[in-house]
C-alpha cells in the first residue's frame, strides 16, 4: 500500500485526562474532540464524518453515539456513524472512518470515544435475563471479570513458571512509564512489594494487578491523502492496518463472559487463537511483521494479560514473555517497549475510549512527542485489545 | 440434598448419584454445545455446517483443569451470596473429552491449593444458594484425588 496515494493520515489526536471526574461523558468527548481538531489544525467545519464509540453498560445505548458528540460540537451537517465493539469499540469506529475515507466517501473524519464509569466490579445491566451469558455468569457462578483474568494468569504460572512477582513487575514498569503522562489517572511509582501486599481479588491476582474503571475520552482526526496534501499534513502518522476480526470456529479459549468454549471435537483445533488472529490480520494488512514493531500498546486489563499479549503479537515466543520482562526489554529503552503510556495500569479502563487512547499514544510516540516517556526513534507501533462477545482489535500505525 | 432442591437452571445438568452436564449435539456435524441449545432447535455455529437440529448429549463427567482461580470478594448482583458474611469460593475451567471447556464453581471444601492445571476434576451437583422454593443446585467441579489422599482433605 503506497503511503502517498492510498493511506489515511492521523492528522490530530486528543484526550481528556482519565480519572473519576463525575461529569457527563459528552463533556469529556467534546474536550478530546476539540483537542484533536486543534492538534490537527483542522476546523470543525471541515469534518464531514463523525464516528462515535458506543457503550451499553454505563450509558444509554442510542444516546452514547456519534450524533451526540456532533450536536455538542455544533451540528455541521456531517455524516454520522456509531460503533459498538466492547473494548474494541474505538478501533472499530476508527475503521469506519478510515474505510469511508479510503472509499472516497469523505475527507475528514472525527472519531470520538468517551465514557463515565461506576465504581467497583463491572456488572451486567439489571433485570432477570436467563438467556444472557453475561448475566448468567454472575448468577450461576459468581464469575467476575477479574476471575477470567486470573484464569489466564494462573496458566502462566502453572505452564511457564511465572510468579506473582513477575506480574507485579509489569505493574511497576507501567506505573513508571505513566509517571509523566498528563492523561494518566494514576501517576505514582509502585513497588513489587506494594502489589504483593495488596489484597488478593482472584488468586493469583492482587488488587494492584487489576485495572480500575475510569472516566475518560479520546479522539482522533483522520484525513484523506488528498486532504493531507492540500493542507500540508503529509509528514504525519499513517494508519497501516485496523484489524477487527471475529474469532474463528472453534474458539476454544475461555472468554469473558462465556460459561464455556466451542468444542473442537468435530473440526479440530484452529491454526491460531482469537488473540493471535487479531494481530495476524493486522500484520497481514499492513504488510509488516512483529520484527518491524518498535512500540506496543496492549490491553493490560491485568498485569499478566500484558504478558499474554506480547506472545499473541509475536513479540516473543509462547511462554517467553517473563524473560523479556525480567531483562528489562519491555521498558522504555529496552528492545520492545510495551505500554509506554502506562497502559490500563495507569489509566483504568474507559471502554469506548480506550482503543482510541492507544492510537493517541502511538501517534505521539511516532511523532516523537511523548514527553517523559518517549520510545526513541519509534517508527512502527501496534495496539491490541479484546473485549466481550468476540470483539477485539489491533491497529498498526507507522511514521 | 433434600427433596425440595431444584436446579438453578432447567435442562443444563442431571442430578443424582452420577450427575452430568447436558449439552446439545448437532445431528449434522456432531459438534457438541454447552450450554444446551434451547429446545434442541437452533443454528449450528460450525461455519461449515448448516445443521439446525440437535439432540441432548450427556457430557463426560470428568475432565482436565484448564485453569482455576477464586473469588475472594463477593461478586456483584445478580450473584446471590449463600451466606453472610460472604465466604470465598474457587472456580475452575475444565476441559472435557468432547473438546470444550466448561466453567464452574469448585466443590465445597476445596480451594485453589487443591487444584492444578492439567489435574483431573469430576462433576458434582451442590447447593448454590437457598431461596423461597428451597435449595437451588448447580454443577460444580471437584478435584479427583487418588485413593488414600482423601483422608488429607
Amino acid at each position: 500500500m503506497s503511503t502517498e496515494t492510498n493511506t489515511v493520515t492521523v492528522a490530530g489526536v486528543g484526550m481528556h485526562p482519565w480519572g473519576k471526574w463525575g461529569r457527563n461523558f459528552v463533556t469529556y468527548g467534546v474536550h478530546a474532540a476539540r483537542a484533536a481538531l486543534a492538534d490537527a489544525g483542522v476546523p470543525w467545519t471541515d469534518v464531514d464524518l463523525v464516528v462515535g464509540g458506543e457503550t451499553v453498560r454505563n450509558g444509554y445505548a442510542g444516546y452514547v453515539a456519534g450524533a451526540t458528540f456532533a450536536q455538542a460540537l455544533g451540528w455541521n451537517g456531517a455524516r454520522v456513524a456509531t460503533s459498538y465493539a466492547a473494548c474494541a469499540t474505538g478501533a472499530q469506529a476508527l475503521d469506519t472512518a478510515r474505510t469511508r475515507i479510503l472509499a472516497g466517501l469523505c475527507e475528514v473524519a472525527l472519531v470520538v470515544g468517551a465514557d463515565t464509569t461506576p465504581k467497583g466490579f463491572l456488572a451486567p445491566n439489571a433485570g432477570e435475563r436467563w438467556d444472557d451469558p453475561d448475566w448468567l455468569r454472575f448468577r450461576l457462578l459468581g464469575m467476575t471479570n477479574p476471575a477470567y483474568f486470573a484464569l489466564y494468569a494462573r496458566r502462566r504460572i502453572d505452564l511457564y513458571g511465572a510468579t506473582p512477582a513477575d506480574f507485579a513487575q509489569v505493574k511497576v514498569k507501567n506505573a513508571r512509564h505513566g509517571l509523566e503522562n498528563p492523561y494518566a489517572r494514576y501517576r505514582k511509582a509502585v513497588s513489587v512489594e506494594d502489589v504483593l501486599s495488596s489484597a488478593v481479588v482472584s488468586d493469583p491476582l492482587h488488587l494492584l494487578d487489576i485495572c480500575a474503571t475510569s472516566d475518560g475520552a479520546a479522539a482522533v482526526v483522520l484525513v484523506s491523502a488528498d486532504y493531507a496534501r492540500r493542507h500540508g499534513l503529509t509528514d504525519g502518522v499513517h494508519v497501516r492496518a485496523v484489524s477487527t476480526v471475529t474469532p474463528t470456529f472453534p474458539h476454544t479459549v475461555m472468554d469473558m463472559p462465556n460459561l464455556s468454549t466451542d468444542s473442537s471435537a468435530a473440526t479440530g483445533e484452529g491454526e491460531r487463537t482469537f488473540k493471535e488472529s487479531i494481530a495476524h490480520a493486522a500484520y497481514e494488512e499492513a504488510g509488516l511483521g512483529p520484527e518491524d514493531v518498535d512500540v506496543a500498546e496492549v490491553y493490560d486489563l491485568s498485569t499478566a494479560l500484558e504478558l499474554d499479549w506480547m506472545e499473541d503479537l509475536g513479540l516473543c515466543k509462547r511462554g517467553e514473555a517473563e524473560q523479556l520482562l525480567r531483562a528489562g526489554e519491555t521498558t522504555i529503552g529496552g528492545r520492545i517497549p510495551v505500554n509506554p503510556s502506562g497502559g490500563l495500569a495507569c489509566f483504568g479502563e474507559a471502554v469506548p475510549a480506550q482503543a482510541l487512547a492507544q492510537v493517541c499514544e502511538l501517534t505521539w510516540q511516532l511523532r516523537g512527542q511523548a514527553e517523559g516517556r518517549q520510545v526513541e526513534g519509534a517508527r512502527v507501533g501496534i495496539t491490541a485489545n479484546q473485549g466481550l462477545f468476540g470483539h477485539g482489535s489491533s491497529v498498526i500505525l507507522s511514521r | 440434598m433434600t427433596s425440595s432442591s431444584t436446579p438453578i437452571i432447567e435442562g443444563w445438568f442431571t442430578t443424582g448419584e452420577q450427575p452430568s452436564l447436558l449439552g446439545s449435539r448437532c445431528t449434522a456435524c456432531t459438534t457438541v454445545y454447552f450450554p444446551p441449545v434451547p429446545g434442541n432447535e437452533g443454528y449450528c455455529r460450525n461455519p461449515a455446517c448448516d445443521g439446525e437440529v440437535f439432540e441432548t448429549a450427556e457430557l463426560s463427567r470428568r475432565g482436565r483443569i484448564w485453569s482455576y482461580t477464586d473469588a475472594q470478594y463477593q461478586p456483584p448482583a445478580p450473584y446471590i451470596a449463600p451466606s453472610d458474611p460472604f465466604v470465598p469460593f474457587a472456580l475452575a475451567a475444565v476441559e472435557l473429552p468432547e473438546g470444550l471447556t466448561v466453567l464452574g464453581q469448585v466443590a465445597e471444601g476445596y480451594g485453589v491449593d487443591d487444584l492444578a492445571v492439567g489435574a483431573e476434576a469430576e462433576l458434582v451437583v451442590e447447593t448454590l444458594h437457598t431461596d423461597e422454593t428451597g435449595a437451588r443446585t448447580v454443577w460444580r467441579w471437584k478435584p479427583v484425588t487418588e485413593l488414600g489422599e482423601e483422608a488429607d482433605q
